[in-house]
This record gives structure tokens, C-alpha cells and sequence, in this order.
């Protein structure tokens, strides 16, 4: 009989001759999540995963919940199947900490075991009612419910932990997000990264507009991001010179709209070449003028690559939420600048006119510029669980 | 590395850094001890009180109580002294350009029920003495002034202050915030009227973490930090010997020609600067009255951080005001308060000097300056 936590994953099993594929990559996700706990130890069975010699540690369980590919997570007592009454006893033990209305759910997994289904769940239901008075059986509508599982082994549970859900990062190729240091740009890579897609970023860096704290607070971000969607190489480039230079021969109306179509450029080309698919940004109708759906056909327009705005059609009070769950808001709300108040025009255009934009642009060497700040970007590699030195 | 930021500290000198390795190593015992190498703590612990208290001229005047650095000492001195007048007193005074330690300690004060009078001061942060007695009533506690403005280097002339005070009031206590002023502007406390006198060790190439509150004689403060009764009961906790002989040794270290020296280079910076950029406006007194080491002026069309970053990449360092308010994104209060205009408010930049800058630094930085400003006007908000 042993202590152990049981993974029960999501879409996965929706999946048809891929599923081996699937399987394997969570496998390698949840590897990685208790790697940083000794002895912990992650096996597979047919459709279950187990976390071996960690107990019921809430800390290993907190982070196996943000798996992504995860549905649920459950502290489970593992025994050996063949010998009934011990696991009636075990249930009836494992029962006696609670009381009201109950009822035992069985699955066997294992259709050679001599008792099906219901008889299991009828006997064992009966073991638990003995030998505790301050329960009784309701089938429709139970407080409790007791899982029992017949496979290689029993596995007998009683609290079923939701877990992140989504698919196994890494499963669905790779895209870059830009990361503003905001508190959207955060959150659009956590939804992007759940559906399976690895997470790389890019942030444009305006000094001596912005100082080393506001670019330590990005960095704080996507370590943050890492404890979800794995490791990430973040690509910071300098982007002063050409809002400079936009500032200088643009109209001011249109500044951030050419800024952000700069942007767009520049994340394409770091994006192809690391090999990614598509871009991801925070971006959310109407939320700012660079917003508005002309502006964001307008920022669109520059790019070939799919964008992935995961935030489009969500509220700011939805985002600030989840930005609370996923704990990159505290970060996202310090209150260094991100981009300087100098290059945002007082009366942004909100319906951009997209022939005057493109008019606009030739006023600007932007395919030089743009390379020169590629060929001047620096990027750092952050991974999962070196955000704090707990030692310190 | 050009750093003109002494005011929100200062590198702690080589003599202070070995000071304090050697006596975390060999004077680490519990002054309050009853054994032989605790009485070598005890020594080196009054023998750093004494130096201060020689340093002060004040050492038949009072005793100096070690704290933990400059605000602590503020707010024994502020708390401290209505604490212990509460029952027949009601009434500070403090100006509208304290440093936070001693603002703040005042308005928790108003908070619970004390009435406190804020005054005005002059175009650079400064009171006068008649101003200052004029608000003092039979009821008065406390007079905080501060000695040397942290943002604006204008100097109070504190001993006329305390004077003109007493007259009103003998019974009314006067605290003067010396955490800037502490050996760059001489005193001689056994001659003034000061009862409470409050500095830092950091701001003098010292170790954070330490700094002093001299006390007069007869005068009777209720600090708010209890224990066992450490220093004669103002400050409860085992006193940091390593460190209070680290503040020793940076006191011992300074000598009495550094403001001299000091004040050559902040006037050379400042006549450069108003002979090379067009458009400024120096924010500190510019009447020879000024303290040594600070020199606060005001940058029109540029925002003040923007430059202070641009200044950054080429290694100087400067401030946009005290440092403690550094982090949030407003302008100076205490500018503000000492009506400085707009465009020079939000573009004004504080350079403070310390023992280790030198003549040879004003052309380097004075280039920078005249370099970046004119880059950033081109990009003044439209």
C-alpha cells in the first residue's frame, strides 16, 4: 500500500494515432515540474500517471496542477488488487474522517478482474456504511465521492484536484509573444502556451526612456510564465532610435501605429528565425486606439505570420483576473515605463487610414533600422523554478 | 563611473570597510556582557560616542543614542519628544520640505490628534527665524527644522532658529534633521539652543545602517522601541559595535577641509552648466549660502528620469530627487513645494558630491549633460 499522486489528463485522449506523441510530451512536462523534488518519481500506465515517493506533498501536487495537458490531480492510495476485503477496510478507513452522504464510484480498467463495475462499487459501499455510522449512501447527489480504480493495481481516492487543463507545451510548435511588461501580454502567452504551444518573447527596450528596472520587470514576467509554459528565451531589442525617428518624420497621429507595425516586423523576423510559427500578442478590440479593429487590420497587414491574439475578445477586468490567477499582475502593475510618454501622440488616429500609413512609412529607412536593432538584440534564456534562490 | 548621487548615500571609504571587517572579527562581543572581551565592545562603543560627540562640540552638552540610520533617529527625535509632552503639550511645527522621516512621523502624529503647523518656506526650501518662532504657542512640543535640504542643498540657519524659538518657548523642543548637513556644515552644538540633533552614517562614506540621535541634557523623549534597554532606553537592542565603529572610523576620516574642496567642484559645475546649456535653472541657492555638496538644477524640455537613464549609459550617476521617492513617477514635492516652475520642475536633476569626486569629473559629466539635453529636447512632448 502506498501514498501516491494520480494525473489524469485531458484532450489527450481525443487524439488518434498521435496520442503516443501526446503522451510522451506531457510525460516529459510533468518530469520537469517535480524534477526540483528529490526521489520524486513520474511513471505512466495506460491512461493514468503516478507521482511516486512524494506523498501527497502539497507543493509537488501545486505544481503538477500547472501542467498544462493536466485535467486533474488526485492523492491516491495505491494497494494490490486481489485481495477485496483489504480494500474494502482501506476505503472504510479512508472514509472515516468525513461524514454526511457518500457514494463509491468504481471504474475497472482491468476487465479480467472477477467483479464488475457496479458490484465493486455496491460492496465496498457497503464495507464503508458498517464501519461508519456517520455516513449514509445518497447515488444522486453525494458530498462525498470515493473512486476506486481496478488496473494493474487498486488505486482508491477521494479528492479530485482540477488541474491547468490544455495540451502539453511543446506539442504544437512554437510562437513569439510580445511582452510588454503590461498586464496583457503575459496573460495572452499563458493562453498560448496552455494550448500546447512553446513560448519564446520578444520585448522592445527604450532607453534612457526606460531604465534597467523596467527591463528587469519584463524579465521578472517571463520567469513567472516559465513555471507554466517551460523555458523561455526572451529577445530584447533596442527600439529607441527608431521611435526617434518615427517621432522626427512621421505625423504625429499616426506614431503608434507605425511603432506598432515596426514591432510586427521586427517580432516576424526574430520569429522565423527560431523557427516560429506565429506571434502572440495581448491585443483586445477597442481596449486603445492601436486597438481599434482598422488599427489592428492596419498593424496585421505587415506580417505573413498567423497572430495569435488569445485576449481579443475579452474584457480588462476579465484580463486583470486572470492575470491575478496566473500571478503575473503585482509584477505587471509596477510603475516603471514601458514605452515613453514622449512618443505617444495626445490624439492617436483610431481609424488609421492604411494607404497614409504605408505613405508615411517611406519617410523612414525602416528595413535598415529595423535591421540594425535585430543585429543589436540581446536575448536570455530563463527556466522553470530559478526565479528564487530558496536558500537565500 | 562618474557617481554625483552622495546624497542618497556614499561609498563607504576603505578605512571603513577594513574598520568594520576587522571588528566583526575581533569585536563582536555583547557590550552588554559581563565578561572581559564584552568590556573591549563596550570601550570602542563609548569611544565612538565620544568622537561624535567632540565632532559636535557637544560633549559636556548631551549623549549621542546609536539608531539604525537617519530616519530612525527622525522619528525617536519627532515621536520621541510629543511622546513624552503629550500630557501638557499639542502643537509641532515642521516645514513643508522635511525629508519623509520627519514628515511623515509628524502627520502619524496629526493622526492621532496632535495639531501640527506646516510651514512654508522660501523659493529654495528655506524658514527663517522669526517665521518659525511666530508659530509657536505655549502649547508647542516640538520644532523640527531640517538643517541642509536634501533636494535643494539650501541651508536653515538652524542655531538662529533654535534661539528665536526658545525666546517664545524655553519649554518647546527643537529637533533639527542634520542627515545631509552632519560635518559638511560645521557645528558647534554646546553654543546653540539644539536639543535633538539626527544623522546618518551612510551619507559620510560610512556603513549603512547606522547613524546617531544627540540628545541634550535634561531633555526626555518615550521612544517607541522597548527591549532591554539599550541605549540609556531610547533604542532597546544589542547594539552593532562593528558597524558604530565603521561610523566612528568615517567620522574620525573626514577632515575639516573636505566641504571646502567639496563646494569648488559644485561651483565649477554649476558655472559651466549655466555658461554651456541654454534654458536651465539652478533650483538651489545661488548665493554663495548653498551647502556644499548639492547642487539641484532644473533642465527645461526634458523629463528629469529620462535624463538621469541617459546620463546612465554613459555611467554617470545622478539623482531626480531624494532617492526614497525615486520609485514613484511624480515630480519633486519638495521642488514643488519650494515653487519651482514648470518646464524646469519635471526636469530637474540633483548632483551631490562626496570625498571621492574631483575637478576632473565636471568636464566629463558637463559634456554628457550638454550632449544628451540637446538630443532630448528635439523629442519634447508635442
Amino acid at each position: 500500500m502506498e501514498k501516491l499522486i494520480l494525473i489524469r489528463f485531458s484532450e489527450i485522449h481525443l487524439k488518434g494515432q498521435n496520442r503516443p506523441y501526446f503522451e510522451n510530451m506531457l510525460l516529459r512536462r510533468i518530469r520537469e515540474a517535480v524534477s526540483p523534488f528529490d526521489g520524486a518519481k513520474v511513471t505512466r500506465s495506460d491512461s493514468r500517471y503516478f507521482v511516486r515517493n512524494a506523498g501527497w506533498d502539497d507543493a509537488v501536487i501545486e505544481k503538477i496542477c500547472r501542467v498544462f495537458g493536466v485535467h486533474s490531480v488526485c492523492p491516491a492510495i495505491e494497494m494490490e488488487k486481489d485481495d477485496f476485503s483489504a480494500i474494502c477496510r482501506t476505503a472504510a478507513e479512508m472514509m472515516s474522517s468525513v461524514s454526511g452522504s457518500f457514494k463509491v464510484r468504481a471504474r475497472r480498467a482491468d476487465k479480467h478482474y472477477p467483479t464488475p463495475s457496479p458490484e465493486i462499487a455496491a460492496k465496498i459501499g457497503e464495507a464503508v456504511l458498517m464501519a461508519n455510522p456517520q455516513l449514509h449512501v445518497d447515488v444522486h447527489d453525494p458530498e462525498h465521492v470515493l473512486e476506486v480504480e481496478i488496473r494493474d493495481r487498486a488505486y482508491l481516492y477521494s479528492m479530485i484536484i482540477p488541474a491547468a487543463g490544455g495540451m502539453p507545451v511543446g506539442s504544437n510548435g512554437k510562437a513569439y509573444v510580445l511582452l510588454s511588461g503590461g498586464i496583457d501580454s503575459p496573460v495572452a502567452a499563458y493562453m498560448t502556451a496552455k494550448r500546447g504551444v512553446h513560448i519564446d518573447a520578444v520585448h522592445f527596450d527604450s532607453p534612457p526612456y526606460t531604465s534597467a528596472r523596467s527591463r528587469e520587470k519584463v524579465i521578472t514576467l517571463a520567469r513567472i510564465l516559465t513555471d507554466y509554459c517551460g523555458a523561455i528565451r526572451l529577445h530584447i531589442v533596442p527600439f529607441t532610435e527608431i521611435q526617434q525617428q518615427i517621432y522626427e518624420k512621421c505625423p504625429d497621429r499616426e506614431l503608434t501605429i507605425l511603432m506598432r507595425r515596426s514591432m510586427m516586423r521586427i517580432a516576424e523576423k526574430i520569429a522565423v528565425e527560431g523557427r516560429g510559427l506565429a506571434l502572440v500578442t495581448g491585443e483586445s478590440v477597442g481596449q486603445v486606439a492601436s486597438q481599434t479593429i482598422e488599427s489592428l487590420a492596419c498593424t496585421n497587414e505587415v506580417c505573413t505570420l498567423p497572430v495569435i491574439r488569445p485576449l481579443i475578445c475579452f474584457d480588462k477586468a476579465e484580463i486583470m483576473e486572470l492575470a491575478r490567477r496566473i500571478g503575473t499582475y503585482e509584477t505587471s502593475i509596477l510603475p516603471y515605463e514601458d514605452c515613453c510618454t514622449v512618443f505617444v501622440p495626445r490624439h492617436p488616429a483610431t481609424h488609421p487610414d492604411a494607404a497614409s500609413v504605408r505613405k508615411s512609412e517611406e519617410n523612414v529607412d525602416f528595413a535598415a533600422l529595423e535591421a540594425e536593432a535585430i543585429a543589436h538584440s540581446e536575448y536570455i534564456d530563463l527556466y522553470p523554478g530559478t526565479g528564487e534562490d530558496p536558500e537565500y | 563611473m562618474i557617481y554625483m548621487d552622495n546624497s542618497a548615500t556614499t561609498m563607504p571609504r576603505r578605512e571603513v570597510t577594513q574598520a568594520v571587517a576587522r571588528a566583526m572579527e575581533e569585536t563582536w562581543f555583547n557590550p552588554s556582557s559581563a565578561y572581559a572581551p564584552a568590556l573591549n565592545s563596550e570601550k570602542a562603543l563609548e569611544r565612538a560616542r565620544h568622537t561624535i560627540l567632540t565632532r559636535l562640540g557637544a560633549s559636556s552638552a548631551g549623549t549621542v543614542v546609536f539608531t539604525g540610520g537617519g530616519t530612525e533617529g527622525d522619528n525617536l527625535a519627532v515621536i520621541g519628544a510629543c511622546n513624552a509632552l503629550r500630557r501638557r503639550m499639542h502643537h509641532l511645527v515642521t516645514t513643508a520640505v522635511e525629508h519623509p522621516a520627519v514628515r511623515n512621523a509628524a502627520a502619524y502624529l496629526a493622526d492621532s490628534g496632535w495639531d501640527c503647523t506646516v510651514l512654508p518656506t522660501d523659493p529654495f526650501g528655506r524658514v527663517f527665524p522669526d517665521q518659525v518662532a511666530a508659530a509657536v504657542r505655549e502649547d508647542t512640543a516640538l520644532v523640527s527644522v531640517m538643517h541642509v535640504n536634501n533636494e535643494t542643498g539650501c541651508v536653515n540657519d538652524v542655531a538662529a532658529i533654535a534661539e528665536a524659538v526658545k525666546k517664545v518657548n524655553p519649554v518647546t523642543l527643537v529637533h533639527v534633521d542634520a542627515v545631509q548637513a552632519f560635518l559638511r556644515i560645521p557645528i558647534d552644538l554646546s553654543r546653540t539652543k539644539i536639543d535633538l540633533y539626527s544623522a546618518s552614517g551612510h551619507k559620510i562614506h560610512g556603513p549603512k545602517g547606522t547613524g546617531f540621535l544627540f540628545v541634550r541634557r535634561g531633555v526626555r523623549l518615550e521612544g517607541v522601541q522597548v527591549g532591554g534597554g539599550q541605549e540609556m532606553g531610547l533604542r532597546s537592542g544589542t547594539q552593532n559595535v562593528p558597524d558604530i565603529i565603521g561610523l566612528e572610523c568615517a567620522v574620525r576620516c573626514w577632515d575639516d577641509a573636505e566641504p571646502g574642496r567639496i563646494r569648488a567642484i559644485r561651483d565649477a559645475l554649476q558655472a559651466r552648466i549655466a555658461q554651456e546649456i541654454p534654458d536651465i535653472r539652478v533650483n538651489s541657492p545661488s548665493d554663495g549660502t548653498a551647502a556644499p555638496h548639492i547642487l539641484n538644477i532644473g533642465f527645461a524640455g526634458v523629463r528629469a528620469e529620462t535624463l538621469l537613464h541617459a546620463l546612465e549609459q554613459k555611467q554617470i550617476y545622478v539623482s531626480t530627487g531624494s532617492a526614497c521617492s525615486s520609485k514613484h513617477r511624480h515630480v519633486s514635492e519638495v521642488l514643488d513645494a519650494a515653487g519651482v516652475p514648470e518646464p524646469y520642475l519635471s526636469g530637474s536633476i540633483r548632483f551631490s558630491f562626496g570625498a571621492f569626486n574631483t575637478q576632473e569629473e565636471i568636464s566629463a559629466t558637463v559634456d554628457a549633460l550638454k550632449e544628451q539635453v540637446t538630443l532630448l529636447r528635439r523629442f519634447r512632448a508635442r
